[in-house]
């Protein structure tokens, strides 16, 4: 075929990477680069050890001046890994970036298939495509957008938090938002953190503080991302502001409206301390609440209920007159040029397993309940003590609850094993009580923390190897008379043993959050299949998503502890900042165009573009696309009836080419 | 036509987004599955023109097809939605041509889903077995050569399938 | 409603009682049980591990005739049948050779089996289809301060839990309650009753059915409701030689479907109550109404 269709004189560079054996042990490239030497436009056909190394892309660079190439083709990995790295050396050797086309024969080759006569094949037919599909290329602008420099972040724990203060204290401007009435998040209801068994609180609550001081940082608590628009540097964000009921610019947080409230006892259960304590319809979630603002429940509210109500607590306000019932819900719109996404995680529910008798036994707690308990400003002032009011003589911790099984999750939740052996630690400090631990196998990988693991076997605490099989209060022998008995095998002895012990407490995993699914749909992200937001790339781009300028941090990404959770905020933190500091991001010129002169004005393009892009130019009666709202679907290409949308980088031409290189017999 | 060595070719257009990623994250977890698909990338299903199809078909392919985001998972909101609304009207017509139902095929595949991109080409490439080569690349050559000898393309199609009946034998 | 019925050897011998009082119950509640004609042995659990294919050919068999009756569900009391039919369903599905063998032994005796027919219990029958509210309004005769240990066995919940929960099974707690009934917590409901290692082993087996007995009066029930002839059987008839051994347990055990017809207000004669070892006692006076 003669190429006058195409832009002139086409000479094509063609590479093959062997990538060390990862493609070369089984596709054979001398063969393919043999092979493609033939094609028309081909003046260089070459394979490489490693095309993404320094003297791979020099190779390139050198062949486009030694040979007057105009076309570069490479044969390696996925271009959504290394797309960018040859575009760059493309442009480095004088060429225009667009002039290149990349073929996957890793990923889609050589990894997925065993038989090297096919992958060869395979190989061949993929590369010639590419070469056909290259002739039709076209120099392209990169466009630039401008990145707004304000960020916002979606949840207040630990992760949240960090990210916040990070961004903050290099001065960007940060929208904080978070679900619950005050920020903390789980970590708010550790007593101490493994494995230097520093106080929790102690950490944390300068942070939280901070948040409240740094002018940067604007709070939004008991409020809920709700709708999100717009793309990389340009987020428009609808924020709903459910009512607290009392204002925050107001109310001191003196709590003098919480003691006057006409219920005179707490008599619902309070989520901080897990159903654990009573708190009443005005309340602050806890002492270190930030921000320092009550927060009135409407469903237990007389007033709200009702409108019956002495309102004790408006007169105990007095002239703050901070209370206000009629708040409303309040839709706040922000722009953002980031996103981070700290949303976190949930606890297994142990009732979903009914073996373990949570629910039924009322001192079977998990380990959360027993975290409120030591915690010297939990319910019961940092005494364990079971729900009859005795301190337990002996305690069992069943670990791997909800994790590790194909039942429920398959995951490890990674914490439990070293969040357990610091609880039962405390137990013995606290109550002296004799404590095991049953376990499948102990993760300690963390810094210091098999040193943990050894501290805990020295202070006498047992460990048995096996899953337990059930918790039950049947008893064989009299030891066993009045106390939960843990059947479990013993796999280390090979024995089924029956231990009678006072309490059990069960280490809960982690799972995603119940409304992973919506929240993803909100910020475009993807998910495993477990539900875990998914990031770009699990070694390369940990805290990155699919979507530009959406970046993950924390458990929301996967279960962590801690300091993984704390690194992978400031990473975040610095990603976004990235972009900030940058002030522009360059976006692929995939954008759609229309031939004016084919037009025929038949609106059929008007209401499949999802972003408005498309209009109906008023006097000439043809369709435009605003290139600057278009995101490059390529639907509304496909849709034209007289074929005058084209896209750039996925012209018609250049598919059907690529059709038809990778059906050519060899 | 007959050939024991023949093996049904596949295009695949897959989107950039979900399954093309898919596609990636089965070859990053090393899964193995069937040769004989060859992967288009587009940025989204709703860039699928028909027209992709039919050029696929008649260069020689004998299925095609089309991954796209799970239906609400779109990063295009709804592109997808098209490309299945699209993918009804093109399934009615190729059924016309008498081209069998199993060789084009629409699948939402997300980016998690690896196996299931594994799972999807081999299960193609088993269906296409039984209904041997389209080969409407060399049906054209026919009728071309038919057309160009002067003889009615009716006849022509007549002789054709008397041959393969001889050749089956 | 209407059902194929595969009553299965124990409910013509010695589970009799469950037969006599599972089918008026049946019919007071409008359900109709049509037994299978020319029906054989379920292929038990015995024959299971001698020779699994030809089991599977003794119970297809079964399933072949009500799948010709053209009836929607098989419903089986006994929980060895309930356990053997379900599994040579599985098995039909999984195994291509087991499959092969049985259809070419149907073929020989004019059968054809589809391998679709689902196999139901009775109490997934009155719970799920026919609904505690409608047991209720049958309930004339409520068994208030009767205090039942809701016994399950292990056939009808493990290793297919289709109905219930394998480790925590409640239907028949929901059951009973509905009856008026006090349900007694037993965490027991699951546990082996000896099966039959009470005849092979009876060692292991008298333990293992002591252990049930001495937890449910430990927990102060009155009788203990079961849904398994084998368990019934093996809870009630040795009580001789389980008081020589470790003391007496004097609890009676009785099918659900029992006290299902005396909450109906059945006739006691009918209701096979007679044929206990351990009789039940009459049931507790109501309290006066007010």
């Amino acid at each position: 075929m003669k190429t006058n269709l195409t832009n002139g004189d086409i000479r094509i560079g063609f590479y093959i990477c062997h990538c060390g054996h990862n493609i070369g042990g089984v596709v054979d490239c001398t063969a393919v680069a043999h092979e493609i030497t033939g094609l028309p436009g081909v003046v260089v056909s070459r394979d490489y050890k490693y095309m993404c190394s320094d003297p791979g892309q020099e190779l390139i660079r050198n062949d486009i001046r030694e040979h007057a190439l105009n076309r570069i083709v490479v044969a390696s990995c996925s271009p959504l890994l290394h797309e960018h790295t040859f575009r760059n050396a493309v442009e480095a050797g004088g060429l225009n970036r667009y002039f290149f086309q990349m073929v996957n024969i890793r990923e889609h080759d050589s990894w997925v298939h065993t038989d090297h006569a096919k992958a060869t094949t395979k190989a061949v037919a993929l590369a010639r495509a590419a070469v056909l599909r290259v002739r039709f290329h076209r120099a392209l602008e990169t466009t630039r957008v401008a990145i707004h420099p304000d960020v916002l972040v979606v949840g207040g724990g630990i992760s949240g938090i960090h990210a916040a203060l990070t961004l903050a204290n290099a001065g960007k401007k940060v929208y904080l938002v978070e679900r619950d009435p005050s920020i903390g998040g789980h970590m708010a209801k550790f007593d101490k953190t493994f494995p230097t068994l520093d106080c929790a609180a102690c950490i944390l609550t300068p942070k939280m503080s901070a948040v409240r001081a740094n002018k940067n940082i604007k709070l939004w608590t008991y409020s809920e991302v709700a709708k999100v628009d717009g793309y990389v540097g340009n987020y428009t964000v609808t924020v709903r502001r459910k009512p607290r009921y009392v204002n925050e610019e107001l109310c001191i947080g003196c709590q003098e409206c919480i003691e006057a409230c006409v219920f005179k006892e707490g008599k619902y259960p309070d989520e901080f301390n897990v159903g654990l304590s009573k708190r009443k319809p005005i309340y602050i979630p806890f002492p270190q609440a930030v921000p320092q603002v009550v927060v009135i429940d409407p469903e237990r509210c007389l007033q709200l209920k009702s409108g019956r109500c002495k309102k004790t607590c408006v007169e105990a306000c007095a002239d703050r007159q901070a209370i206000d019932f009629t708040q409303k819900e309040e839709m706040a719109e922000i722009k953002v040029g980031n996103i981070i996404v700290a949303t976190g995680f949930k606890l297994f529910d142990a009732k979903r397993i009914p073996q373990y008798g949570y629910g039924l036994y009322p001192n079977v707690v998990t380990s959360i309940e027993l975290e409120r308990l030591v915690t010297s400003s939990g319910p019961t002032g940092g005494e364990i003590i079971m729900r009859d009011g005795r301190t337990p003589q002996s305690v069992a911790f069943v670990l791997c609850v909800g994790s590790r099984d194909f039942r429920t999750n398959r995951w490890c939740s990674r914490t439990c094993c070293m969040h357990s052996m610091k609880l039962a630690q405390l137990v013995r400090e606290h109550t002296g009580a004799d404590v095991t631990v049953f376990y499948l196998d102990i993760r300690a990988p963390g810094k210091g923390c098999e040193e943990f693991y050894d501290k805990s076997l020295k202070d006498g605490i047992q460990f048995v190897r096996g899953r337990v099989a059930e918790v039950t209060d049947w008893a064989l022998t009299p030891e066993e008379e009045g106390k939960l008995v843990i059947r479990a095998e013993d796999t280390l002895a090979g024995v089924v043993r029956r231990i009678p012990v006072d309490m059990i407490v069960l280490a809960v995993g982690m799972e995603p959050q119940a409304d992973s699914q919506a929240v993803r749909r909100l910020f475009n992200m993807s998910c495993g299949s477990e539900g875990w937001f998914l990031e770009k790339h699990p070694k390369l781009a940990p805290v990155s998503t699919f979507t530009d300028g959406v970046f993950i941090a924390g458990c929301c990404q996967g279960p962590k502890d801690i300091p993984d959770s704390i690194a992978q905020a400031g990473a975040a933190a610095a990603e976004a900042m990235a972009l900030i500091d940058r002030g522009y991001i360059e976006q692929e010129p995939n954008t759609a165009y229309v031939v004016e002169e084919d037009c025929s004005g038949c609106k059929s393009c008007l209401p499949l573009c999802p972003y408005t892009a498309i209009t109906l130019d008023g006097t000439t009666q043809k369709a435009t696309i605003n290139a600057a709202l278009c995101k490059g679907c390529g639907t509304c290409v496909a849709a034209c009836p007289s074929g005058s949308i084209r896209q750039h980088l996925f012209e018609d031409d250049e598919i059907f080419s690529e059709i038809e290189g990778v059906l050519t017999h060899a | 036509m007959h050939d024991a060595n023949w093996e049904p070719r596949i295009v695949a257009f897959f989107c950039n987004w979900c399954t093309y990623t898919a596609a990636d994250l089965a070859g990053v977890s090393r899964l193995k599955y069937a040769p004989n698909v060859r992967i288009v990338r587009l940025m989204c299903s709703g860039r699928v023109d028909p027209q992709f199809i039919l050029a696929a078909l008649a260069g020689g392919a004998d299925g095609v097809l089309i991954g796209g985001c799970h239906i609400g998972d779109c990063h295009y909101v709804e592109g997808n939605l098209k490309t299945l609304r699209r993918f009804q009207m093109l399934k009615r017509m190729l059924a016309e041509f008498g081209i069998e139902d199993q060789r084009v095929r629409l699948e939402w595949i997300s980016a998690s889903e690896g196996d299931k991109v594994r799972s999807v080409i081999n299960e193609m490439v088993e269906q296409l077995r039984p209904l041997g080569a389209l080969a409407l690349r060399e049906q054209f050559k026919e009728w071309g050569r038919e057309v160009a000898d002067g003889q009615p393309v009716s006849v022509a199609l007549g002789e054709a399938k008397q041959e393969t009946e001889v050749a089956h034998v | 409603m209407k059902y194929a019925y595969f009553p299965g050897c124990s409910l013509k011998g010695l589970g009799r009682a469950y037969e006599e009082s599972l089918l008026p119950v049946m019919e007071k509640l409008g359900v109709e049980l049509v037994e299978l004609n020319d029906w054989n042995c379920c292929g038990a659990t015995a024959y299971m591990s001698v020779d699994e294919t030809k089991a599977c050919i003794l119970a297809a068999r079964n399933l072949a005739i009500a799948e010709k009756t053209g009836s929607r569900d098989l419903v089986t009391p006994c929980s060895a049948c309930y356990l053997v039919l379900n599994k040579t369903k599985h098995y039909l599905k999984d195994s291509p050779e087991i499959r092969g063998s049985v259809q070419r032994a149907l073929e020989g005796a004019g059968l054809r089996y589809s391998g679709e027919m689902p196999v139901r219990h009775p109490l997934d029958i009155l719970v799920h289809d026919v609904g505690l509210d409608v047991i209720r309004e049958k309930v004339v005769r409520p068994l208030t301060g009767l205090k039942v240990a809701p016994y399950y066995g292990c056939q009808v919940v493990r290793p297919y839990a289709t109905f219930d929960d394998a480790w925590n099974p409640t239907t028949m707690d929901r059951l009973l309650a509905t009856l008026g009934a006090e349900v007694v917590p037993y965490p027991l409901k699951t546990k082996c009753c000896g099966g039959s290692l009470t005849g092979t082993l009876p060692d292991t087996g008298l333990r293992l059915t002591y252990i049930l007995l001495k937890e449910a009066v430990r927990r102060g029930a009155d009788v203990i409701a079961t849904i398994c002839p084998l368990c019934q059987f093996n809870l009630d008839a040795y009580h001789d030689q389980l008081t020589r051994q470790w003391g007496p347990v004097p609890i009676p055990t009785v099918y659900f479907t029992q006290l299902m017809g005396l909450a109906f207000g059945l006739p006691e004669s009918q209701l096979g109550l007679r044929r206990n070892f351990v009789r039940m006692k009459p049931l507790p006076a109501l309290p006066a109404r007010a």
